[in-house]
Protein backbone atom coordinates (compact mmCIF):
# COMPACT_ATOMS: atom_id res chain seq x y z
CA UNK A 1 0.00 0.00 0.00
CA UNK A 2 1.74 3.00 -1.13
CA UNK A 3 1.87 5.90 1.17
CA UNK A 4 1.71 8.39 -1.28
CA UNK A 5 -2.17 7.30 -1.40
CA UNK A 6 -3.00 7.94 1.95
CA UNK A 7 -2.36 11.61 2.35
CA UNK A 8 -3.19 12.35 -1.51
CA UNK A 9 -5.77 15.76 -1.92
CA UNK A 10 -5.58 16.31 1.94
CA UNK A 11 -4.35 19.46 1.74
CA UNK A 12 -5.76 20.89 -1.83
CA UNK A 13 -7.92 24.01 -1.10
CA UNK A 14 -11.80 23.68 -1.85
CA UNK A 15 -15.28 25.22 0.04
CA UNK A 16 -15.53 20.97 0.99
CA UNK A 17 -11.42 21.29 2.47
CA UNK A 18 -12.42 24.32 4.44
CA UNK A 19 -15.72 22.77 6.13
CA UNK A 20 -14.72 22.31 9.85
CA UNK A 21 -13.78 18.55 10.49
CA UNK A 22 -16.57 18.21 12.87
CA UNK A 23 -19.21 19.21 9.97
CA UNK A 24 -17.90 16.66 7.86
CA UNK A 25 -17.45 14.26 10.09
CA UNK A 26 -21.29 14.34 11.34
CA UNK A 27 -22.14 14.79 7.69
CA UNK A 28 -20.43 11.67 6.65
CA UNK A 29 -21.52 9.72 9.38
CA UNK A 30 -25.27 11.03 9.05
CA UNK A 31 -24.93 9.47 5.59
CA UNK A 32 -24.12 6.01 5.85
CA UNK A 33 -26.20 5.78 8.97
CA UNK A 34 -29.19 6.75 6.19
CA UNK A 35 -28.18 4.65 3.55
CA UNK A 36 -27.76 1.52 5.44
CA UNK A 37 -30.87 1.99 7.37
CA UNK A 38 -32.94 2.46 3.57
CA UNK A 39 -34.69 -0.69 2.91
CA UNK A 40 -32.77 -3.13 0.47
CA UNK A 41 -34.75 -2.20 -2.61
CA UNK A 42 -34.47 1.55 -2.40
CA UNK A 43 -33.21 1.92 -5.78
CA UNK A 44 -34.20 5.79 -6.94
CA UNK A 45 -32.56 6.62 -3.01
CA UNK A 46 -29.35 4.89 -3.68
CA UNK A 47 -28.94 6.69 -6.99
CA UNK A 48 -29.53 9.75 -5.58
CA UNK A 49 -27.07 9.19 -2.83
CA UNK A 50 -24.32 8.70 -5.37
CA UNK A 51 -25.24 12.10 -7.02
CA UNK A 52 -24.64 13.71 -4.09
CA UNK A 53 -21.45 12.29 -3.69
CA UNK A 54 -20.57 12.47 -7.08
CA UNK A 55 -21.69 16.30 -6.97
CA UNK A 56 -19.71 17.17 -3.45
CA UNK A 57 -16.22 15.35 -5.33
CA UNK A 58 -16.65 17.70 -8.08
CA UNK A 59 -16.94 20.93 -5.60
CA UNK A 60 -13.86 19.49 -3.79
CA UNK A 61 -12.63 19.35 -7.23
CA UNK A 62 -11.09 15.62 -6.91
CA UNK A 63 -9.88 13.71 -9.57
CA UNK A 64 -12.09 10.97 -10.78
CA UNK A 65 -9.20 8.43 -11.28
CA UNK A 66 -7.93 8.71 -7.79
CA UNK A 67 -10.89 8.21 -5.88
CA UNK A 68 -11.82 4.96 -8.83
CA UNK A 69 -8.22 3.94 -7.31
CA UNK A 70 -8.91 4.42 -4.02
CA UNK A 71 -12.24 2.88 -4.40
CA UNK A 72 -10.98 0.06 -5.88
CA UNK A 73 -8.64 -0.60 -3.17
CA UNK A 74 -10.92 -1.25 -0.68
CA UNK A 75 -13.96 -2.88 -2.79
CA UNK A 76 -12.59 -6.15 -2.71
CA UNK A 77 -13.43 -6.66 0.74
CA UNK A 78 -16.68 -5.71 0.18
CA UNK A 79 -17.21 -7.77 -2.91
CA UNK A 80 -15.91 -11.16 -0.66
CA UNK A 81 -18.31 -10.52 1.82
CA UNK A 82 -21.54 -9.98 -0.61
CA UNK A 83 -20.23 -13.15 -2.50
CA UNK A 84 -20.80 -14.94 0.46
CA UNK A 85 -24.74 -13.61 -0.02
CA UNK A 86 -24.71 -14.75 -2.96
CA UNK A 87 -24.66 -18.56 -2.16
CA UNK A 88 -28.31 -18.39 -0.47
CA UNK A 89 -31.06 -18.37 -2.22
CA UNK A 90 -32.51 -15.28 -3.72
CA UNK A 91 -28.89 -14.32 -3.06
CA UNK A 92 -28.74 -12.19 -6.60
CA UNK A 93 -31.24 -9.41 -5.10
CA UNK A 94 -29.43 -9.16 -1.73
CA UNK A 95 -25.90 -9.03 -3.44
CA UNK A 96 -26.32 -6.55 -5.60
CA UNK A 97 -28.23 -4.49 -3.33
CA UNK A 98 -25.24 -5.17 -0.42
CA UNK A 99 -22.49 -4.25 -3.18
CA UNK A 100 -24.69 -0.81 -4.19
CA UNK A 101 -24.98 0.10 -0.67
CA UNK A 102 -21.19 -0.67 0.68
CA UNK A 103 -20.00 1.05 -2.52
CA UNK A 104 -22.20 4.26 -1.71
CA UNK A 105 -20.81 4.24 1.54
CA UNK A 106 -17.14 3.94 0.72
CA UNK A 107 -17.38 6.70 -1.70
CA UNK A 108 -18.44 8.98 1.46
CA UNK A 109 -15.66 7.66 3.76
CA UNK A 110 -13.14 7.88 0.49
CA UNK A 111 -14.43 11.55 0.04
CA UNK A 112 -13.99 12.40 3.85
CA UNK A 113 -10.69 10.93 3.94
CA UNK A 114 -9.77 13.02 0.74
CA UNK A 115 -11.20 16.18 1.82
CA UNK A 116 -9.82 16.38 5.54
CA UNK A 117 -6.60 15.91 7.21
CA UNK A 118 -6.41 12.96 10.06
CA UNK A 119 -4.99 15.37 12.33
CA UNK A 120 -8.33 17.18 11.88
CA UNK A 121 -10.36 14.45 12.36
CA UNK A 122 -8.41 13.74 15.58
CA UNK A 123 -9.49 17.01 17.47
CA UNK A 124 -12.94 16.63 16.05
CA UNK A 125 -12.79 13.44 18.30
CA UNK A 126 -11.20 15.04 21.45
CA UNK A 127 -13.61 17.70 21.59
CA UNK A 128 -16.41 14.87 20.98
CA UNK A 129 -15.07 13.93 24.15
CA UNK A 130 -13.20 10.49 22.84
CA UNK A 131 -10.61 9.40 25.86
CA UNK A 132 -7.73 11.06 25.93
CA UNK A 133 -5.76 8.36 26.15
CA UNK A 134 -7.17 6.88 22.63
CA UNK A 135 -6.68 9.95 20.70
CA UNK A 136 -3.10 10.64 22.06
CA UNK A 137 -2.46 6.71 20.76
CA UNK A 138 -4.03 7.62 17.06
CA UNK A 139 -2.31 10.60 17.00
CA UNK A 140 1.36 9.08 17.52
CA UNK A 141 0.47 6.03 15.80
CA UNK A 142 -0.76 8.12 12.65
CA UNK A 143 2.54 10.06 12.84
CA UNK A 144 4.85 7.31 13.37
CA UNK A 145 2.96 4.75 10.30
CA UNK A 146 4.81 6.72 7.78
CA UNK A 147 8.38 6.63 9.48
CA UNK A 148 8.19 2.76 10.34
CA UNK A 149 6.37 2.08 6.57
CA UNK A 150 10.16 3.87 5.59
CA UNK A 151 12.40 1.91 8.05
CA UNK A 152 10.59 -1.66 6.80
CA UNK A 153 11.33 -0.34 3.43
CA UNK A 154 14.86 -0.29 3.91
CA UNK A 155 15.13 -3.10 6.19
CA UNK A 156 13.76 -5.14 3.39
CA UNK A 157 16.05 -3.52 1.15
CA UNK A 158 18.89 -4.54 2.89
CA UNK A 159 18.21 -8.29 3.15
CA UNK A 160 17.58 -8.33 -0.15
CA UNK A 161 21.09 -7.36 -1.04
CA UNK A 162 22.51 -9.33 0.89
CA UNK A 163 20.61 -12.87 -0.03
CA UNK A 164 20.45 -14.87 -3.33
CA UNK A 165 18.05 -17.18 -2.07
CA UNK A 166 14.47 -16.66 -2.90
CA UNK A 167 12.54 -19.81 -0.80
CA UNK A 168 9.24 -19.38 0.12
CA UNK A 169 10.16 -20.87 3.94
CA UNK A 170 14.01 -17.74 3.33
CA UNK A 171 11.04 -14.96 2.85
CA UNK A 172 8.23 -15.89 5.77
CA UNK A 173 11.84 -16.42 7.95
CA UNK A 174 13.60 -13.28 7.13
CA UNK A 175 10.14 -11.51 6.44
CA UNK A 176 9.26 -12.63 10.35
CA UNK A 177 12.84 -10.95 11.20
CA UNK A 178 11.98 -7.36 9.36
CA UNK A 179 8.75 -7.60 11.77
CA UNK A 180 10.58 -8.23 14.94
CA UNK A 181 12.93 -5.97 14.20
CA UNK A 182 10.72 -3.61 13.49
CA UNK A 183 8.76 -4.22 16.74
CA UNK A 184 12.22 -3.49 18.39
CA UNK A 185 13.06 -0.22 17.24
CA UNK A 186 9.62 0.99 17.75
CA UNK A 187 10.61 0.21 21.15
CA UNK A 188 13.80 2.55 20.66
CA UNK A 189 11.49 5.45 18.97
CA UNK A 190 8.72 5.16 21.92
CA UNK A 191 11.92 5.43 24.73
CA UNK A 192 13.16 8.30 22.70
CA UNK A 193 9.77 9.88 22.58
CA UNK A 194 8.70 9.61 26.27
CA UNK A 195 11.61 11.69 27.06
CA UNK A 196 11.33 14.09 24.57
CA UNK A 197 7.66 14.33 25.47
CA UNK A 198 8.14 14.33 29.61
CA UNK A 199 11.32 17.26 28.38
CA UNK A 200 8.39 19.60 26.90
CA UNK A 201 6.34 19.12 30.46
CA UNK A 202 3.70 16.15 29.27
CA UNK A 203 1.70 14.73 32.24
CA UNK A 204 -0.62 12.05 31.64
CA UNK B 1 -12.87 -9.65 7.79
CA UNK B 2 -13.31 -6.18 7.61
CA UNK B 3 -17.16 -5.70 7.24
CA UNK B 4 -18.01 -2.82 5.62
CA UNK B 5 -21.05 -0.54 5.92
CA UNK B 6 -24.23 -2.31 4.53
CA UNK B 7 -23.99 -5.95 6.05
CA UNK B 8 -24.85 -5.35 9.66
CA UNK B 9 -28.51 -4.49 10.06
CA UNK B 10 -29.62 -1.73 13.08
CA UNK B 11 -30.14 -4.28 16.14
CA UNK B 12 -26.65 -5.56 15.38
CA UNK B 13 -24.58 -2.70 14.99
CA UNK B 14 -26.53 -1.52 17.96
CA UNK B 15 -25.54 -4.40 20.45
CA UNK B 16 -21.56 -4.40 18.68
CA UNK B 17 -21.21 -0.83 18.97
CA UNK B 18 -22.11 -0.95 22.77
CA UNK B 19 -20.25 -4.05 23.63
CA UNK B 20 -17.04 -2.51 21.81
CA UNK B 21 -17.55 0.49 23.60
CA UNK B 22 -17.50 -1.32 26.79
CA UNK B 23 -14.64 -3.33 26.43
CA UNK B 24 -12.39 -0.58 24.94
CA UNK B 25 -13.53 1.51 28.12
CA UNK B 26 -12.36 -1.41 30.20
CA UNK B 27 -9.35 -1.82 28.03
CA UNK B 28 -8.53 2.11 28.76
CA UNK B 29 -9.03 2.17 32.42
CA UNK B 30 -7.11 -1.04 32.99
CA UNK B 31 -4.31 0.73 31.08
CA UNK B 32 -4.54 3.89 32.62
CA UNK B 33 -4.48 2.38 35.73
CA UNK B 34 -1.70 -0.50 35.39
CA UNK B 35 0.76 0.97 32.39
CA UNK B 36 3.83 3.14 33.67
CA UNK B 37 3.61 6.45 32.26
CA UNK B 38 6.75 5.23 30.54
CA UNK B 39 4.49 3.36 28.16
CA UNK B 40 1.99 5.80 26.77
CA UNK B 41 3.78 6.22 23.99
CA UNK B 42 4.60 2.28 23.15
CA UNK B 43 0.99 2.01 22.59
CA UNK B 44 1.20 4.78 19.75
CA UNK B 45 4.54 2.94 18.70
CA UNK B 46 3.07 -0.54 18.54
CA UNK B 47 -0.16 0.50 17.06
CA UNK B 48 1.99 2.26 13.88
CA UNK B 49 4.07 -0.74 14.18
CA UNK B 50 1.33 -3.68 13.59
CA UNK B 51 -0.49 -1.22 11.07
CA UNK B 52 2.89 -1.19 8.72
CA UNK B 53 3.60 -4.96 9.47
CA UNK B 54 0.09 -5.70 8.30
CA UNK B 55 1.20 -4.10 4.85
CA UNK B 56 3.92 -6.86 4.61
CA UNK B 57 2.60 -9.83 2.25
CA UNK B 58 3.68 -13.48 2.68
CA UNK B 59 3.36 -15.56 -0.84
CA UNK B 60 1.14 -18.56 -0.38
CA UNK B 61 0.33 -21.25 -2.51
CA UNK B 62 -0.79 -20.07 -6.09
CA UNK B 63 -0.34 -16.41 -5.95
CA UNK B 64 -1.98 -15.52 -3.00
CA UNK B 65 -0.52 -14.13 0.16
CA UNK B 66 -0.99 -12.93 3.42
CA UNK B 67 0.01 -10.64 6.14
CA UNK B 68 -0.16 -10.59 10.00
CA UNK B 69 -2.63 -10.06 11.70
CA UNK B 70 -1.38 -9.43 15.09
CA UNK B 71 -3.65 -10.16 17.82
CA UNK B 72 -1.75 -12.08 19.84
CA UNK B 73 1.66 -10.72 18.95
CA UNK B 74 0.09 -7.30 20.49
CA UNK B 75 -1.22 -9.42 23.98
CA UNK B 76 1.74 -10.95 24.15
CA UNK B 77 4.05 -7.70 24.17
CA UNK B 78 1.56 -5.83 25.82
CA UNK B 79 -0.97 -7.67 27.48
CA UNK B 80 -4.38 -8.32 27.21
CA UNK B 81 -5.36 -4.83 27.73
CA UNK B 82 -2.66 -2.82 26.00
CA UNK B 83 -3.77 -5.14 22.66
CA UNK B 84 -7.36 -4.21 22.81
CA UNK B 85 -6.03 -0.71 22.71
CA UNK B 86 -3.90 -0.75 19.87
CA UNK B 87 -5.63 -3.01 18.19
CA UNK B 88 -8.51 -0.34 18.38
CA UNK B 89 -6.70 2.25 16.88
CA UNK B 90 -5.35 -0.02 14.19
CA UNK B 91 -9.31 -0.73 13.63
CA UNK B 92 -10.18 3.10 13.49
CA UNK B 93 -7.49 4.22 11.84
CA UNK B 94 -8.27 1.61 8.59
CA UNK B 95 -11.71 2.63 9.14
CA UNK B 96 -11.44 6.58 8.78
CA UNK B 97 -8.47 6.75 6.36
CA UNK B 98 -8.59 3.80 3.91
CA UNK B 99 -12.39 3.09 4.46
CA UNK B 100 -11.13 -0.24 5.41
CA UNK B 101 -14.36 -1.37 7.52
CA UNK B 102 -17.79 0.27 7.72
CA UNK B 103 -18.73 2.74 10.01
CA UNK B 104 -21.79 1.45 10.68
CA UNK B 105 -19.89 -1.83 11.05
CA UNK B 106 -17.44 -0.42 13.25
CA UNK B 107 -18.49 -1.48 16.91
CA UNK B 108 -18.25 -5.51 15.27
CA UNK B 109 -15.32 -4.93 13.18
CA UNK B 110 -13.86 -3.64 16.84
CA UNK B 111 -15.33 -6.40 18.36
CA UNK B 112 -13.96 -9.42 15.85
CA UNK B 113 -10.59 -7.55 15.39
CA UNK B 114 -10.07 -5.91 18.65
CA UNK B 115 -11.54 -7.56 21.60
CA UNK B 116 -12.20 -11.07 20.18
CA UNK B 117 -8.53 -11.75 18.38
CA UNK B 118 -6.64 -10.72 21.41
CA UNK B 119 -9.30 -11.78 23.87
CA UNK B 120 -9.41 -15.53 22.82
CA UNK B 121 -5.62 -15.58 22.10
CA UNK B 122 -4.67 -14.05 25.46
CA UNK B 123 -6.57 -16.53 27.22
CA UNK B 124 -5.37 -19.56 25.06
CA UNK B 125 -1.83 -18.26 25.54
CA UNK B 126 -1.97 -17.63 29.66
CA UNK B 127 -3.39 -21.48 29.81
CA UNK B 128 -1.49 -23.30 27.73
CA UNK B 129 1.33 -21.57 29.04
CA UNK B 130 0.98 -22.64 32.73
CA UNK B 131 0.82 -25.94 31.37
CA UNK B 132 3.45 -26.06 29.19
CA UNK B 133 5.91 -24.49 31.43
CA UNK B 134 7.45 -21.32 31.39
CA UNK B 135 10.53 -22.02 29.40
CA UNK B 136 10.99 -20.72 25.94
CA UNK B 137 9.76 -23.67 24.34
CA UNK B 138 6.44 -23.91 26.09
CA UNK B 139 5.82 -20.16 25.57
CA UNK B 140 6.13 -20.46 21.66
CA UNK B 141 4.06 -23.93 21.35
CA UNK B 142 1.48 -21.38 23.66
CA UNK B 143 2.06 -18.09 21.43
CA UNK B 144 1.43 -20.34 17.96
CA UNK B 145 -1.91 -22.23 19.13
CA UNK B 146 -3.19 -18.92 20.56
CA UNK B 147 -2.44 -17.37 17.27
CA UNK B 148 -4.55 -20.02 15.20
CA UNK B 149 -7.33 -19.67 17.77
CA UNK B 150 -7.14 -15.80 17.38
CA UNK B 151 -8.12 -15.51 13.77
CA UNK B 152 -10.44 -18.38 14.13
CA UNK B 153 -12.33 -17.24 16.71
CA UNK B 154 -12.65 -13.56 15.49
CA UNK B 155 -14.03 -15.30 11.99
CA UNK B 156 -17.03 -16.76 14.20
CA UNK B 157 -17.96 -13.74 15.53
CA UNK B 158 -18.33 -11.73 12.16
CA UNK B 159 -20.14 -15.00 11.17
CA UNK B 160 -22.54 -14.86 14.42
CA UNK B 161 -23.04 -10.80 13.51
CA UNK B 162 -23.26 -11.55 9.49
CA UNK B 163 -25.82 -14.56 10.74
CA UNK B 164 -28.01 -12.38 13.44
CA UNK B 165 -27.80 -9.53 11.01
CA UNK B 166 -29.92 -12.03 8.53
CA UNK B 167 -26.78 -10.82 5.79
CA UNK B 168 -25.43 -14.84 5.17
CA UNK B 169 -27.11 -17.34 6.74
CA UNK B 170 -25.50 -19.29 9.82
CA UNK B 171 -25.37 -22.51 7.83
CA UNK B 172 -23.61 -21.15 4.89
CA UNK B 173 -21.14 -18.53 6.59
CA UNK B 174 -20.08 -20.49 9.68
CA UNK B 175 -18.16 -23.79 7.56
CA UNK B 176 -17.07 -21.09 4.80
CA UNK B 177 -15.45 -18.46 7.23
CA UNK B 178 -14.39 -21.48 9.72
CA UNK B 179 -12.48 -23.59 7.07
CA UNK B 180 -10.97 -20.42 5.19
CA UNK B 181 -9.68 -18.90 8.30
CA UNK B 182 -8.46 -21.99 10.12
CA UNK B 183 -5.86 -22.25 7.43
CA UNK B 184 -5.45 -18.57 7.31
CA UNK B 185 -4.43 -19.44 11.18
CA UNK B 186 -1.83 -21.63 10.21
CA UNK B 187 0.24 -18.67 8.49
CA UNK B 188 -0.45 -16.54 11.20
CA UNK B 189 0.65 -19.54 13.73
CA UNK B 190 3.76 -19.68 11.95
CA UNK B 191 4.18 -15.92 11.45
CA UNK B 192 3.75 -14.84 14.63
CA UNK B 193 6.04 -17.88 15.98
CA UNK B 194 9.06 -17.11 14.00
CA UNK B 195 8.54 -13.49 15.29
CA UNK B 196 8.02 -13.90 18.85
CA UNK B 197 11.27 -16.48 18.46
CA UNK B 198 13.27 -13.32 16.96
CA UNK B 199 12.87 -11.76 19.53
CA UNK B 200 13.29 -14.21 22.19
CA UNK B 201 17.06 -14.69 20.72
CA UNK B 202 17.95 -10.66 20.48
CA UNK B 203 15.67 -8.88 23.78
CA UNK B 204 14.58 -12.44 25.72
CA UNK B 205 14.46 -10.10 28.52
CA UNK B 206 11.42 -8.78 26.89
CA UNK B 207 9.26 -11.39 27.07
CA UNK B 208 10.26 -13.38 29.98
CA UNK B 209 9.38 -11.03 32.74
CA UNK B 210 6.36 -12.59 33.73
CA UNK B 211 6.32 -14.80 36.82
CA UNK B 212 5.52 -17.60 34.71
CA UNK B 213 9.32 -18.07 33.68
CA UNK B 214 9.71 -21.05 36.51
CA UNK B 215 7.06 -22.91 35.94
CA UNK B 216 7.21 -26.93 35.38
CA UNK B 217 6.07 -28.40 32.48
CA UNK B 218 2.93 -30.64 32.56
CA UNK B 219 2.44 -32.88 29.78
CA UNK B 220 -0.39 -34.93 31.27
CA UNK B 221 -2.17 -31.84 31.96
CA UNK B 222 -1.76 -29.64 29.11
CA UNK B 223 -3.09 -33.28 27.10
CA UNK B 224 -6.22 -33.09 29.42
CA UNK B 225 -6.76 -29.53 28.54
CA UNK B 226 -6.47 -29.82 24.88
CA UNK B 227 -9.02 -32.68 25.10
CA UNK B 228 -11.36 -31.03 27.35
CA UNK B 229 -10.51 -27.75 25.34
CA UNK B 230 -11.72 -29.65 21.69
CA UNK B 231 -14.27 -31.60 24.03
CA UNK B 232 -16.01 -27.85 24.85
CA UNK B 233 -15.80 -26.82 21.34
CA UNK B 234 -18.18 -29.78 20.22
CA UNK B 235 -20.35 -28.78 23.04
CA UNK B 236 -20.55 -25.67 22.99
CA UNK B 237 -20.72 -25.74 19.13
CA UNK B 238 -23.60 -28.27 18.27
CA UNK B 239 -26.40 -26.40 19.64
CA UNK B 240 -25.09 -23.61 18.50
CA UNK B 241 -24.58 -24.50 15.07
CA UNK B 242 -28.45 -26.74 14.70
CA UNK B 243 -30.85 -24.21 16.48
CA UNK B 244 -28.98 -20.93 15.19
CA UNK B 245 -32.63 -19.54 14.43
CA UNK B 246 -31.87 -17.31 11.46
CA UNK B 247 -29.95 -19.77 9.60
CA UNK B 248 -32.49 -22.51 9.87
CA UNK B 249 -35.56 -20.05 9.36
CA UNK B 250 -33.39 -18.36 6.33
CA UNK B 251 -33.48 -21.71 4.80
CA UNK B 252 -36.88 -23.11 5.71
CA UNK B 253 -38.24 -19.71 4.33
CA UNK B 254 -36.13 -20.72 0.96
CA UNK B 255 -37.28 -23.98 0.64
CA UNK B 256 -40.59 -23.62 1.27
CA UNK B 257 -41.21 -20.33 -1.14
CA UNK B 258 -39.03 -22.70 -3.79
CA UNK B 259 -41.72 -25.19 -3.75
CA UNK B 260 -44.51 -23.01 -3.75
CA UNK B 261 -42.79 -20.54 -6.29
CA UNK B 262 -42.01 -23.74 -8.43
CA UNK B 263 -45.67 -24.66 -8.56
CA UNK B 264 -44.81 -28.03 -7.32
CA UNK B 265 -47.40 -29.56 -5.37
CA UNK B 266 -46.70 -29.08 -1.72
CA UNK B 267 -45.57 -31.89 0.15
CA UNK B 268 -47.55 -31.86 3.56
CA UNK B 269 -44.14 -31.17 5.53
CA UNK B 270 -41.72 -30.89 3.14
CA UNK B 271 -39.00 -29.42 5.73
CA UNK B 272 -38.36 -32.30 8.56
CA UNK B 273 -38.49 -35.13 5.27
CA UNK B 274 -35.24 -33.73 3.71
CA UNK B 275 -33.56 -30.44 4.83
CA UNK B 276 -32.90 -31.64 8.33
CA UNK B 277 -31.23 -34.59 7.79
CA UNK B 278 -29.24 -32.95 5.79
CA UNK B 279 -28.40 -30.17 7.57
CA UNK B 280 -27.79 -32.13 10.72
CA UNK B 281 -25.15 -34.22 9.07
CA UNK B 282 -23.51 -31.41 7.30
CA UNK B 283 -23.35 -29.62 11.06
CA UNK B 284 -21.92 -33.41 11.95
CA UNK B 285 -19.38 -33.07 9.30
CA UNK B 286 -18.30 -29.43 10.34
CA UNK B 287 -18.00 -30.22 14.11
CA UNK B 288 -15.72 -33.49 13.09
CA UNK B 289 -13.52 -31.15 10.39
CA UNK B 290 -13.56 -28.49 13.55
CA UNK B 291 -12.55 -30.98 15.70
CA UNK B 292 -9.95 -32.63 13.48
CA UNK B 293 -8.48 -28.95 12.13
CA UNK B 294 -8.03 -27.89 16.35
CA UNK B 295 -6.18 -31.09 16.61
CA UNK B 296 -4.36 -30.60 13.82
CA UNK B 297 -3.15 -27.17 14.41
CA UNK B 298 -2.13 -27.80 17.96
CA UNK B 299 0.25 -30.82 16.58
CA UNK B 300 1.49 -28.19 14.09
CA UNK B 301 2.03 -25.53 17.11
CA UNK B 302 4.04 -28.02 18.49
CA UNK B 303 6.33 -29.12 15.78
CA UNK B 304 6.74 -25.07 15.45
CA UNK B 305 8.23 -24.52 18.79
CA UNK B 306 10.29 -27.94 18.80
CA UNK B 307 12.03 -26.65 15.88
CA UNK B 308 11.96 -22.74 16.35
CA UNK B 309 13.07 -22.49 20.12
CA UNK B 310 16.43 -20.54 19.99
CA UNK B 311 18.45 -23.37 21.25
CA UNK B 312 21.20 -21.75 22.97
CA UNK B 313 19.18 -19.62 24.89
CA UNK B 314 17.05 -22.99 26.04
CA UNK B 315 20.61 -24.40 27.35
CA UNK B 316 21.64 -20.80 28.58
CA UNK B 317 18.37 -21.10 30.98
CA UNK B 318 18.57 -24.80 31.95
CA UNK B 319 22.61 -24.80 32.93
Amino acid sequence: MDHQLLSLYQHRDSPIHRLPATVKLIGALVFVFVVVLLPLSAWRAYALGAAALLLIAAFARLPARVLARKLLWVEPFALGIALLALLQHNGIRVFAAMLARSTLCLLCMVLLSSTTRFTDLLQALGRARVPSLLVTTLALMHRYVFLLHDEMGRMRRARRSRTFTDGRLWVWRSGAGVIAHLFLRSLEHAERIYAAMCARGWKT
Amino acid sequence: MHIPDGFIDAKTATTTGALAAAGLGLALLRVRRCLPPRRVPLLGLTAAFLFTAQMLNFPVAGGTSGHLLGGVLAAVLLGPSGAVVVMSAVVILQCFMFADGGVTALGANLLNMALVAPGVGYVVYAVVRRSAGGGPRGQLLAVAFASWCSPVAAALACTGELAWSGTVAWAVGFPAMAGLHMLIGLGEALLTTLVIATILRVRPELLLEGAAADLPSNRRRLLAQGLLLALGLVVFLTPFACSWPDGLETVAAVLGFAHRAAGTPVAPSPFPDYAVPGIGSAVLSTIVAGCVGTVAAFVFAYLLARFLTPTGFARAKSA
